[in-house]
Formats: structure tokens, sequence, C-alpha cells
């Protein structure tokens, strides 16, 4: 148990294609609706905690927050995971008593966005990028043939995923994408980075969402039922796709997962619903097995065979994920408020009533990791 | 057409691009515990070391991993599907690159299938980038 709670916790108005929102505005929107769902104001808010562009400075100035506490952290979309842990030790230290995460991207209407680009001297730019690289639909997804020839999961398995993810998504309203998918529709869309067809990779969509944390001793001074923040884990293995030590497995997700379970003294047996990164349809797969739900190569069975679906025994991805859901480029905010409606039993799909939510966020192409262990109960 | 990526060395890498303009792979290892490693660094990632080496490498590598690109980056128009692998060194260690003198299909591209170092020239250095050895042909 880390002290702390998630007191509040909130989406933009509307996700999808917002080209009436610059990203700051996203973060804006996420931010007071967040507060509000805690019951607080802007005042109460002491510390504040977001990736870089627009970055913590600005996010706190808009709103008129003067924090004593500031994290900006920034190591791709499982970030605001790592935030959440950075707050609990925050809150613990005394730094700061209520800390406000935000997120907010235009990632597909690039609204008042920041440029991404390499360094051509960097080691990526010196090593990957002349390759012809083209950001992660060619890097996240290099590993995968590698897997599936040591592991011999089939093309069959791989489009699975999405099919499982679609059918919590067409039980949200908010999900981009709700029309049922078959394995057969998957491997006909188009081609992006062969073995991945166009069903078999994220969204890019606009919207935002936050956060707001404090200590579980106030546990029942706000509206809606504190979720625990029960165990934290963070680890990162590498900035180049290339050098990543074992195609078939990420270091970094399973030394996350490992610190988030030995902190909430839990094991995988105890997880009641799972929010696992979906960048692309391997993730979860290489998710799971990192966190020790299946056996190495038994995930992309595990999910063909239904476990993870509706009615399934261990419930993923049920806001419909990344692949159905939303992506605005750093997805790691969603999978939060996911777990956290599943444990207020709020979600759209809502998955009985789970009494622990495990989130697993990715940063980069397997670089970072995250994991937080979330809690109905103190624990 | 925008031109392709061209890699800008730095200090710690300008002996890698010199070897690639001569025809040779350099690759670096650890003067103490032996280990070679990529990319280049002076500092040995496996034991902290800065006892480390230059080495000319065989050129020989497996393919190791692969994506067939179908949305091609600025200036690999003309070439898509095209495929960014990444092969396993002879000598161990693992880098990026693109196959070349062979279809880019799953077909064709066989994973631990060998594979020999070629340069391309690439603005105003030579790229390394890998093809089918001489001992398979």
């Amino acid at each position: 148990m880390t002290g702390v709670i998630i007191a509040g916790a909130a989406e933009t108005d509307r996700i999808g294609r917002l080209p009436d929102h610059s990203t700051l505005q996203l973060h804006v929107e996420g931010a007071l609706n967040a507060v509000a769902d805690a019951g607080l104001s802007l005042r109460d808010i002491d510390g504040i905690a977001t990736v870089s562009s627009p970055g913590p400075v600005q996010v706190a100035h808009a709103l008129g927050i003067t924090p004593r506490w500031i994290d900006g952290t920034g190591v791709g979309g499982t970030s605001f995971l790592l935030h959440v842990r950075h707050a609990a030790a925050a809150i613990r230290a005394g730094y700061a008593s209520t800390v406000l995460i935000t997120h907010g991207e235009s990632g597909r209407s690039r609204v008042g966005a920041s440029r991404y680009r390499m360094e051509a001297s960097s080691p990526a730019g010196q090593f990957e990028v002349p390759y012809g690289v083209v950001g992660p639909t060619t890097t996240f997804t290099i590993p995968a043939l590698r897997y599936m020839k040591e592991t011999g999961l089939t093309h069959e398995q791989l489009a699975y995923v999405a099919v499982a993810q679609r059918r919590w998504a067409a039980k949200n309203p908010r999900a981009a994408y709700r029309d049922p998918v078959t394995v057969e529709d998957v491997l006909a869309s188009r081609m992006v980075a062969y073995p991945f067809h166009l069903l078999e990779c994220c969204l890019v969509t606009d919207g935002g969402g936050a956060l707001v944390v404090t200590s579980a001793s106030r546990a029942a001074e706000f509206p809606k039922p504190a979720v625990y923040v029960l165990g934290t884990g963070e680890s990162s293995e590498t900035p180049m796709i290339s050098q990543m030590a074992d195609f078939t497995e990420s270091a970094a997700f399973r030394l996350a997962g490992r610190s988030a379970f030995a902190e909430a003294r839990i094991g995988a047996a105890d997880v009641d619903h799972l929010m696992i990164y979906d960048a692309f349809a391997h993730v979860p797969i290489y998710g799971l097995e990192a966190l020790g739900f299946t056996g190495k190569g038994e995930a992309g069975a595990f999910i063909a065979d239904g476990n993870t679906e509706p009615g399934g025994s261990l419930p993923l991805n049920t806001n419909g994920g990344g692949l159905s859901y939303t992506h605005t480029g750093m997805y790691g905010m969603f999978a939060i408020q996911e777990g956290v409606r599943q444990l207020r039993g709020e979600a759209a799909a809502q998955a009985g009533s789970p009494e622990i939510s495990v989130i697993l966020g990715n940063g980069g192409m397997f670089a970072t990791a995250g994991v937080l262990v979330l809690g109905r109960h103190p624990g | 057409m925008t031109a392709k990526p061209v890699p800008v060395p730095t200090p710690e890498t300008q002996p890698f691009w010199d070897g690639c303009a001569a025809g040779e792979l350099r690759l670096q290892r650890c003067a103490d515990c032996r280990q070679p490693y990529f990319y280049p660094r002076p500092v040995c990632p496996a034991c902290g070391s800065r006892n480390v080496e230059w080495f000319t490498a065989s050129g020989r590598a497996t393919l190791y991993s692969y994506v067939i690109n179908h949305r091609p980056a600025p200036g690999f128009e003309d070439e898509a599907p095209y495929a960014i692998a990444v092969v396993e060194l002879e000598e161990g260690p693992r880098m990026m690159t693109n196959i070349v003198g062979l279809p880019a299909t799953p077909e064709a591209l066989e994973l631990d299938m060998p594979l020999q170092v070629r340069f391309e020239p690439r603005g105003d250095v030579s790229l390394p980038v890998f093809g089918p050895s001489e001992q398979a042909r």
C-alpha cells in the first residue's frame, strides 16, 4: 500500500476528433473535470505533474495553480503511471498534499501540438532513422516476427487480440470503433508494416484526462469511492528497439510489474481486471506474460480462447483499448481512467465488481514501463 | 522527393562511420571483460569499463527480425514496401538495417538466414545494409 488514493478521475468531455481544442485546452478540460470529480477546487491543488509539451509549468499556470511540487517526467505514454508513483512518494514525504496529473494530446488534429523530430546526431538518428523507420508502426512492431518464430504465435492469434478488444468496445458508446470484427476482417485490413495490418495498430485521436491523487487518510472526504493505489512500479530498457535484449519479452514490463505486485503484496491470481497499453496487437501478449498471467508463449492462445473478452475470466482492456477506444499518442492516462471506472463500478462495459485492477503502461517502443495496482479497498 | 535521412556522427561514433567509408564494419569491445557491443560509446555496457577498443567485424550476420513497411518514410517513396530489419552480427551485437538484394516479401526473408554487410552511399557517409551472404549464393 502506497498510502495514497485516486480521489478524482475524468477524461475530456469528448474524445476522438477535436479540431476546436488545442493540446493545452485538452489538458485544461481534463483537469477541470477531474478536480470537479473529486469535489475540489483548483485552489486545493498543490502539486502538478504532466509530460513536457506543454509541460507542468504551462498547465499549472493556465489553471492558476502555484505548485509546491512539480513532476515533468516524460518517458512516453506510460508517463502518467509514473506520475502516480512519484506523487505517492511526494505525498508520503509531505512535499505535496493534493496532486493533479494531466494529459492532453491533439494527436489527430495536431492543434497546438509540438513536432516530433529525432536529432540526426542522436543514437537513434544515426542507427535507426536512416533505415526508413516511421515512428512506432515500424519500430514497436519489429520484435513480433521473432516472437512468432520462437513461440509459434500465429497471425490469426495476433489478429484475435483486436477481435477480443472490439467486443469490449462494442459495449462502450465513447469508443471510436464499435462494430464487431472477425479474424478474417483484421487479416483483410490494409497492411501497414508486415505482419501488422491496420486493425492491429492503434488509433490516432484527440483527447485528454486527469487524476487527483491525495493521502489515503482522506478517503472518506470525496464524493466518489476512493480508489486505493496499492502498488506501483517503473522501469526502462532501451531507447532503441534494435537494442532490446530479447525480442520475445520486455524486461521493463517484468521489472515494473514485480515492483508493483510486491508493494501491493499480490500475485497474478488476485487480479480481477487488467489494462495493458495496446499500441499494437502484440503488446497485450507481451504484457500478460511479463506480469505472470500466462507462461511464456501462451498469451496469444489465452486471448484467442476468449479468456480476456466479455464473459472471460480476466477482463482485459475493457474500454476497447488503444485499438478500438482511443489513442491520443500517450494512451496511459486512458488505461488508468478505465481502471478507476471499473473499481468504482461506473464503466460503460462494467466487468462485474472487481476488487483489484492492474494497469500496465508502455512508453516508447518497449522503452519504458509503469505498473499500477489499484484497489477498491485499502488492501 | 525528400532526401533520405543522413546520420550525423558524433566524436564517439566517428570511428564507426570512418570504418563504413573504408568498407569495414567496425565495432567496439571491452578490453577488460572482452564483451563486444553496439552502438558505439566509450564505456562498456557490460562492466562499466572505459578501457574499450575498436575492431573490424566479419560483416556476417543472421536475420533476427523485421517488418515490411508499406507506408514509406520521406525519401523511401520509390522503395515501398521495404524491409526494416534487425540483424544479429556474428560477434553478438544486433543492429537495425535494411535488407538489399532480396525481395521484400515474407517468403524471401526467412528469420535466421545468413546475411553479409554491404555499404551504400548516403549523403556524406556510407551506410551499412545487409544482403544475401556470399556462401548462400
